[in-house]
């Protein structure tokens, strides 16, 4: 039998969709480690991102430190984490989570940065506390690379959580991969990746529809005219 | 540190491969997304097509994408071709959304311009686009030799010899020398690659005044 059969064949095998091993439970656990990381790293970067923005303050640290992350090879820090923390998901959410804060912090200075300045003023000159200012007006106008750099860092992570099956937890799809690898059992490594890719697809699908959405929102045409470009 | 220096030709050796493997797929990547973007430059329904492909390319998680290569090419499931090939189609996906911001940046008074002093259209892309999008070529070039470095560490899961094997032999032997090893190569790695992008850019591109920061990363 080729690949593809066997696969076929392990895919649609119905001992495959059910118990703590199915593909259901796996995606469920793949989407507990993306929802968890998610909101860790936004409680962190949004914040911090919003504040680079709105000031202009601390720009170049963001930049500098944005790309020293990415530069960090994801496999090394989770087998770095684990070793040192034991058998719960720590590992798998730092390495996960620093993942996610370039992105996501990206997204909101750069969205904020994107507001004309002339608004800003304006918005100012109407009297607005700089609470409102932030709330009412850059954020709204933001929203689109906001939700960009949010769509950016799930997607990230949805894909990396894969190797997070490397380290103690749940695992998630990439149990497929890394088991199916350690025993040479194929069609399981590719029906996993099968598996992981639609996900991946179907997320970012998901926030197709939603980026539109915070896109359609727009206050007035001149500027989204120019904020699409 | 005893460590380090017992298997210096195991590091070593692990140090070639990685470099290699990243190596491969930056340079491909460049090239092949050139003409690609430039095309997708010119014709906006390609632009749309190319454009919609990449990123769907991008959302396909690295150890999926080098376990399913075999399918595809009929490689072997432990041969490194699977990490190479996947990783110059990662590289091509994401240079060429620069190929054609880089081209889309050069301006149209320039473009007519060069018409008027007599450049053809092979000229004209060779001698005044090209060099015009430097500077966001280079800004892409910087984001996707990064990006492959850390993820060739990826392939010692199906397998493949490099920096990344001291993760996982590390992680199994329970050695923090080994991982702490991998971890300041890899880093090292990509530091020592976008050093010598930057100054090969300073030289090529003497006219880009101060460096450009790349993309900030929002797709």
């Amino acid at each position: 039998m080729s690949v593809a059969s066997e696969t076929w064949a392990w895919l649609t095998d119905g001992a495959q969709w059910s118990g703590p091993s199915g593909i259901p439970t796996r995606v469920a656990e793949h989407l507990e480690y993306t929802g968890l990381t998610l909101v860790i790293a936004t409680v962190i970067a949004l914040p911090v991102g919003l504040y680079i923005g709105h000031t202009g303050r601390l720009r170049g640290i963001a930049v500098v430190s944005t790309g020293a992350l990415r530069a960090l090879p994801t496999l090394g820090v989770l087998t770095i984490v684990s070793l040192h923390s034991g058998i719960d998901l720590t590992a798998a959410l730092v390495a996960l989570v620093l993942i996610a804060i370039p992105p996501l912090l990206a997204g909101a200075y750069a969205g904020l940065e994107a507001v004309d300045p002339a608004t800003v003023d304006a918005a100012r000159a109407l009297g607005m506390t700089p609470w409102q200012v932030l709330w009412r007006v850059e954020v709204p106008l933001a929203l689109p690379l906001l939700v960009g750099g949010f769509r950016s860092a799930t997607l990230q992570v949805v894909a990396t959580a894969t190797i997070a099956a490397q380290v103690p937890g749940p695992g998630g799809l990439g149990r497929y991969l890394i088991d199916g690898i350690a025993v040479s059992d194929y069609p399981r490594v590719v029906g996993g990746a099968v598996v992981v890719i639609v996900l991946a697809l179907v997320v970012d699908l998901a926030f197709a529809a939603l980026q539109r959405l915070s896109t359609r929102r727009r206050v007035s045409t001149p500027d989204r005219a120019r904020l699409e470009k | 540190m005893t460590w380090i220096s017992n298997n210096l030709d195991l590091i070593g050796g692990y140090l070639v491969s990685h470099l290699w493997l990243s190596i491969v797929p930056i340079v491909l990547g460049f090239f092949l997304a050139l003409p690609i973007g430039w095309v997708a430059h010119r014709v906006p329904l390609v632009r749309g097509i190319v454009l919609s492909t990449s990123s769907v390319l991008y959302t396909i998680p690295s150890l999926a994408f080098f376990a399913v290569m075999p399918a595809f090419i009929g490689t072997d499931y432990l041969d490194p071709l699977n990490v190479v090939i996947a990783l110059t189609v990662y590289a091509v996906a994401v240079m060429v959304r620069f190929v054609v911001d880089g081209f889309a940046s050069v301006s149209p008074t320039v473009l007519d311009a060069a018409t008027a002093t007599g450049y053809g259209r092979a000229g004209l892309a060779f001698r005044v686009q090209l060099p015009l999008a430097g500077p966001v070529l280079l800004a892409g070039l910087r984001v996707v030799s990064v990006s492959t470095v850390s993820l060739v560490s990826v392939g010692a899961l199906i397998g493949v010899d490099n920096l990344g094997r001291l993760f996982t032999v590390g992680l199994l032997t329970d050695n923090n020398a080994e991982i702490v090893t991998g971890l300041v190569l890899v880093v090292l790695v990509a530091v020592v690659f976008d050093a010598l992008l930057v100054l090969g850019g300073r030289l090529l591109l003497p006219w880009s005044s101060g460096p450009r920061t790349a993309r900030t990363g929002v797709r």
